[in-house]
């Protein structure tokens, strides 16, 4: 999970685990690139409005080293339309909006990984 | 009746002026502008018109009057020169008679009573003829008076015909009572005498002379002598021998025509001429105000023109003012409306940039207390450490709803900003599909809160092109409201028809709820305007509908009655955009 408030990602990650969910979470997008140097991942949660790099940036350098991974984009600005325009564009079909309700959450990335 | 007439042609802005003189605001000034706009044409146009026309009939009635005075004189010139010859003449009858006879011839009785037949028959108007001597004793005479041998050495004229060789008399009533003219000449002898030759003449020839002339205007033609008395008839001044009761003009070597007032007042035109040699002024008098007759109907024709020009002008000059400042006016009133628009749709804009500034902020936040609030429960649930103490528990699910409902907040702020700035994307819609799609999202709170929906949609609504998804968020947002207005078992009532001319199509929904009251009525449009605000409305639900109309280029009226219901028409164009 990729989101510059760590405060945030870091409750999402410790309740992914509660759930039974291994959730590793980092707040910088250069973080997320080398972290999976060491560990692979089936799923990336990514904030798509991030200072260095925006969420579809990350998520195609991501894509590019672990070219299996699935996406989910949670985002905290409104225009759903636009944005579901947006994540269509960049090839991922799953975006939440914050604040994020972690059912929803588990129930998509079930959705992504065909579970 | 005449009310009405000025209530017609009174132009709007005059009204207005006064309706806007209580605001603050500076007004365009439309009275005044009408006014100053009229004076400024009027004096500009109707001014040199005036100058001209008095300039002309100056100039005119000018020249008429000397035209006038110029007649008058040559026609007394003309008359004088007539008489004069007439006098001549007769004075050249005497001389020949004279140089043709011997001073004996003439003094014979016989020979006389001949020359005097003679001259009856030629030249005519001779009553007598006589001789006097150097000393003034009359001697030879032929004729009806009783002259022979009386004494003129006293007289004034025997004196004058000395001097001057020639003497004309006054009319004098003589032989029968008409009057007579005497005429005698001097003739010198070559022993250094003299004896007068003396003729009595009747006026007949003489009056003949001056009625033959036409006078126009009513003049009156006469002569007098140098005392005033009249020495032949006269129209208006007196008879024959009688003084005038003009007074006598004075002497001048040519014809004099001038202008002067009788005892009435009336103006006249007098004329009149001094015959030399002879004690006889001419005199023609006319009536100013016959003669100048044409002149003055031509003057009432011109003054009639004038006036019906200027009257000409100043309903144009009006008429033209009017329709104009009308114009400017309602020009005016345009701009001030777009002004307002702008105005609102700048304010609405920066809103709409302040709510989503403002929803971003709020967001991260609130994420970060849904998932610290959410963990807190977790540990409850997944460690059982406190799952025991459910008033813990309690707290921590109100923090959570509560988070809810503010993200549904920051939802509809984001919801509005991104209404106020994006463009249009349009759809052919069929209008009774679209409205039954959104009756379809509230078809479950229809049925729990009993609330009928009847639909009416006419069947000749073409299908149009316009932004469906918009459409749909109006509707929704007025259902949404009737809904909230009502109370179970409600009705809501919504029809759909063409307007006359086939331009646009009105929608209308109707519910049986609370009403507005009257004072609400202007603000309910505005954002951040709510009656809900304990059950957390925002206020914007009707502001953003209205901005969602505007839009797509139709327009939204409202209708409501306390205690009865509420009606929102949403008209929508049927042409393209």
């Amino acid at each position: 999970m990729v989101d510059d408030e760590h405060e945030l990602v870091s409750a999402l990650a410790e309740r992914l685990s509660f759930r039974g969910i291994d959730a590793d979470w980092v707040s910088t997008c250069n973080d997320a690139i080398k972290r999976l140097d060491y560990k692979l991942f089936d799923v990336a949660i990514l904030d798509v409005k991030m200072p260095k790099m925006s969420g579809i940036d990350l998520k195609r350098a991501l894509q590019k080293k672990c070219p299996t991974m699935k996406f989910i984009f949670m985002t905290g600005h409104g225009s759903q339309e636009d944005f579901k325009d947006c994540c269509e564009e960049a090839g991922a079909g799953y975006y939440l909006i914050k604040p994020v309700d972690i059912e929803a959450l588990i129930n998509k990335i079930k959705k992504v990984l065909k579970i | 009746m005449d009310m009405s007439i000025i209530g017609k042609i009174k132009p709007d802005f005059w009204n207005w002026q006064d309706m806007l003189s209580n605001s603050s605001r500076p007004v365009f000034k439309f009275r005044r502008m009408w006014k100053f706009t009229v004076l400024l044409m009027a004096v500009v146009s109707i001014t040199p018109l005036i100058f001209m026309a008095v300039i002309d009939y100056h100039f005119t009635n000018k020249a008429v009057k000397s035209d006038i005075l110029l007649r008058t004189s040559r026609l007394v010139s003309n008359t004088r020169r007539t008489i004069s010859f007439f006098l001549a003449e007769r004075k050249s009858a005497l001389d020949f008679i004279v140089m043709d006879n011997e001073f004996d011839t003439l003094n014979n009785p016989e020979q006389l009573e001949i020359i005097l037949k003679n001259l009856k028959d030629t030249f005519g108007g001779f009553v007598d003829i006589g001789v006097i001597n150097s000393l003034g004793r009359h001697g030879n005479y032929v004729g009806p008076y009783q002259l022979m041998g009386k004494d003129y050495s006293n007289e004034k004229w025997f004196k004058l015909v000395m001097e001057r060789g020639v003497y004309v008399s006054d009319v004098f009533l003589g032989f029968r009572n008409v009057p007579h003219i005497v005429v005698a000449i001097k003739h010198e002898t070559s022993d250094n005498s003299f004896y007068v030759l003396r003729a009595t003449l009747d006026t007949d020839r003489f009056y003949s002379h001056l009625s033959k002339i036409q006078i126009s205007g009513g003049g009156d033609f006469f002569i007098i002598n140098r005392k005033g008395v009249l020495q032949t008839p006269s129209r208006r001044y007196g008879k024959v021998l009688e003084k005038i009761s003009l007074p006598i003009p004075e002497y001048a070597p040519k014809t004099m025509v001038f202008e002067e007032k009788d005892e009435f007042g009336r103006s006249l035109i007098i004329g009149y001429s001094y015959i030399e040699n002879s004690p006889f002024i001419l005199m023609v008098i006319k009536q100013k105000h016959e003669v100048m007759k044409p002149w003055y109907r031509n003057r009432i024709d011109l003054i009639g023109l004038l006036i019906f020009s200027i009257f000409m002008i100043l309903i144009v000059i009006l008429g033209v003012a009017t329709f104009f400042v009308e114009k400017i006016h309602l020009a005016d009133q345009k701009q001030t409306a777009i002004f307002h628009k702008v105005e609102y749709s700048n304010k609405m804009a920066s809103l709409g940039r302040l709510a989503a500034g403002v929803a971003h902020e709020v967001n991260n936040p609130l994420a970060i207390i849904n998932e610290k609030a959410g963990l807190i429960k977790d540990l409850f649930v997944y460690k059982q450490m406190y799952s025991e103490d459910k008033k813990l528990i309690g707290l921590v699910d109100s923090i959570l709803s509560s988070v809810k409902r503010a993200g549904t907040i920051t939802k509809r702020l984001l919801n509005f900003a991104r209404h106020s700035d994006l463009s249009v994307e349009t759809k052919t819609i069929n209008i009774g599909e679209t409205i039954q799609e959104v009756l379809g999202f509230m078809g479950k709170e229809a049925e729990y809160r009993s609330i009928t929906v009847l639909v009416n949609v006419s069947d000749d609504i073409p299908s149009f092109e316009n932004d469906k998804g918009r459409i749909q968020e109006i509707f929704l947002n007025l259902i949404n409201n009737s809904f909230a207005a009502m109370d179970d078992g409600g009705h809501l009532n919504i029809t759909a028809k063409c307007n006359y001319d086939k331009s646009s199509v009105s929608i209308t929904v109707r519910d049986d709820g609370g009403g507005i009251p009257e004072d609400d009525m202007k603000r309910i449009f505005d954002p951040f305007f709510s009656t809900k605000t304990k059950k957390g409305g925002t206020g914007l639900g009707l502001s953003i509908t209205y901005g969602l109309i505007q839009k797509i280029g139709g327009k939204i009226d409202v209708e409501s009655e306390v205690g009865k219901g509420t009606s929102f028409t949403v008209t929508l164009p049927l042409k393209n955009l």
